[in-house]
């Protein structure tokens, strides 16, 4: 799938496929094609080439009986600011066949205690949280969430997050965007990186980028200074170390094993493809 | 659900929303009542000379409902459609099953319902407080000019839409063109006192026949029944909206 603006190409040929019933997370910076693709996917851009099917269905041509089953967060949705929670649910339940009964609803994200607030006194993380609900109102089978959390504060992304981990457990597939490695690693079955246009990695949050075979970096204080090593063995040199040092009878100070995180893994594929990217501009 | 009942169910929340919005509610009601007790008080007492001569504060009473009617359909729908559209309410419900001209439909019965409130509403206190009476008499006539006039209002307050650019624009850009109309056509400044061409240069547009076509159904020996004329002036022109309106209306905000 592709898709440009003009002669900028946003999306340059991408393939990606999701499962039935999991998180899928699509990682990336901003910028990276990302809204873009999931729009596609919903149905409000046209594609500029290749083939998308969503439930069975091309969604430049999908109609009423197609939205009965998607639900969309859009990534800066704003909801009445003088309807209530309820009532905005309750609003949206219309537009359905068979949704979702209100009050499991607002269970499901977690608004018991704001049911009857307009939605202008909620707080940001809330009215995300009724965003949500209002996209799960149609009881969908599937559920694009668009930067779900960015802009909210630590509490308000884990209460966002302990959400989005329960529709899983509905049996719901769920299509994420984020530019948050921790988000990804955190609520995605797979995940799928995409930098400049066009996919850089994808895998389970485990084996993202090849961890495994990427060296460790071990650090301690030596006399004062500090020593960093980078090995492929880290069992090997973690043992002469010790053993050199059980020798001569001495702690090793500040001593520390890392293994690159998600985050150095992630930083690293988007930041060489920005440098391709960038190449090709000029 | 039917069509029907799906648009019967925005309106409800449509109407709830509006009631609770402060805004809304002075603009739309409160400022029109403000604004014929002030015109009301001052001339009182005076006449204006129009078909042989009217009393001001009945002149007032039709050339208020006028623009109360404006504001309630054009003005508002225009400022609220373009703020649900820059929230990214309108491309929120487009992602629904719901049919996209539901939202729009529910939008113009909110519209309608507060004109005709706002009609009740003036014609009360017009008729309470100066013994402006009511046309009782010409009911049928009166409602299909409100009618007419309506649909076209609403018609122009969605092409407007289009030429919007973002929120804070909406209440300039609607103000600044409806405001020099409502002065120019006699609904402010009694259109004896206005130099003549002043109202030939009005009756190109739509609210000068709007009022004009109101008036003559709303004021006894005024005229005789429907203006057809000059309502068919408004009617061009909410088609010509209507028009600009299904080329140009755009549910998506402007790309942040």
């Amino acid at each position: 799938m592709r898709k440009s603006y003009g002669d900028a190409e946003a999306v340059r040929g991408i393939d990606l496929e999701v499962m039935p019933g999991e998180v899928f997370a699509f990682l990336g910076p901003n910028g990276a094609g990302k809204t873009t693709t999931v729009e596609i996917l919903e149905g409000y851009r046209k594609r500029s080439g290749g083939e998308v099917s969503v439930l069975g269905e091309d969604p430049e041509r999908a109609g009423r009986e197609w939205r009965e089953r998607i639900g969309i967060v859009l990534q800066s949705g704003r909801l009445d600011p003088y309807l209530t929670v309820r009532e905005s649910l309750d609003l949206y339940a219309g537009y359905f066949r068979s949704p979702r009964p209100t009050d499991e609803v607002i269970a499901l994200v977690g608004l018991e205690a704001e049911a009857e607030q307009r939605a202008r006194r909620l707080s940001g993380g809330q009215q995300r949280r009724l965003d949500v609900g209002m996209a799960l109102v149609g009881d969908p089978e599937l559920l694009f969430l668009d930067e779900p959390t960015t802009g909210f504060d630590p509490s308000a992304r884990r209460q966002a997050w302990d959400v989005i981990a329960g529709l899983r457990d509905l049996g719901k597939t769920v299509f994420l965007t984020t530019h948050y490695m921790d988000e990804a690693q955190r609520l995605a079955d797979r995940v799928t990186i995409i930098a400049a246009g066009e996919i850089v990695a994808r895998g389970t949050p485990e084996d993202l980028g090849d961890r495994e075979s990427q060296a460790t970096t071990i650090r301690y204080r030596s006399e004062g200074r500090e020593v960093e090593l980078e090995t492929r063995t880290p069992v090997e040199t973690l043992h002469e170390l010790t053993g050199a040092a059980l020798a001569k009878g001495e702690e090793i100070e500040a001593l520390e094993v890392t293994r690159p995180s998600l985050e150095d893994v992630y930083l690293q594929l988007t930041a060489s493809s920005d440098a391709e990217a960038a190449e090709v501009a000029e | 659900m039917s069509a029907l009942a799906l648009v019967a169910h925005q309106f409800r929340y449509d109407q709830k929303a509006f009631w609770r919005n402060p805004a809304a509610v002075f603009f739309t009601v409160m400022f029109p009542v403000v604004v014929f007790l002030i015109l009301a008080v001052v001339f009182d007492g005076s006449t204006v000379k129009v078909d042989g001569g009217v009393e001001a504060t009945t002149y007032y009473v039709p050339a208020i409902m006028s623009l109360a009617i404006i504001s309630a359909t054009m003005q508002t729908l225009a400022m609220t459609l373009v703020i649900t559209r820059e929230d990214g309410r309108l491309k929120r419900g487009r992602g629904t099953p719901m049919p996209a001209w539901v939202f729009i439909a529910g939008r113009i019965g909110n519209s309608i319902v507060v004109a005709l409130l706002m009609m009740a509403l003036l014609g009360l206190i017009g008729g309470v407080l100066y013994s402006v009476s009511f046309p009782w008499g010409q009911l049928p006539e009166l409602l299909l000019t409100l009618a007419i006039g309506a649909a076209a209002f609403s018609c122009l307050g969605i092409a407007l839409t289009a030429a919007i650019p973002s929120q804070d624009a909406a209440a300039a850009i609607v103000n600044a063109l409806l405001l020099p109309l409502y002065f120019l056509s006699g609904i402010f400044i009694p259109e004896d006192e206005l130099p003549g061409g002043v109202i030939d240069f009005a009756n190109h547009f739509p609210v000068r026949p709007f009022f004009e076509a109101f008036f003559a159904v709303y004021v006894p020996g005024a005229g005789n029944g429907i203006a057809w004329h000059e309502l068919g002036i408004v009617a061009i022109w909410g088609i010509a909206g209507l028009l600009l309106a299904i080329r140009f209306f755009r549910w998506a905000p402007r790309e942040g």
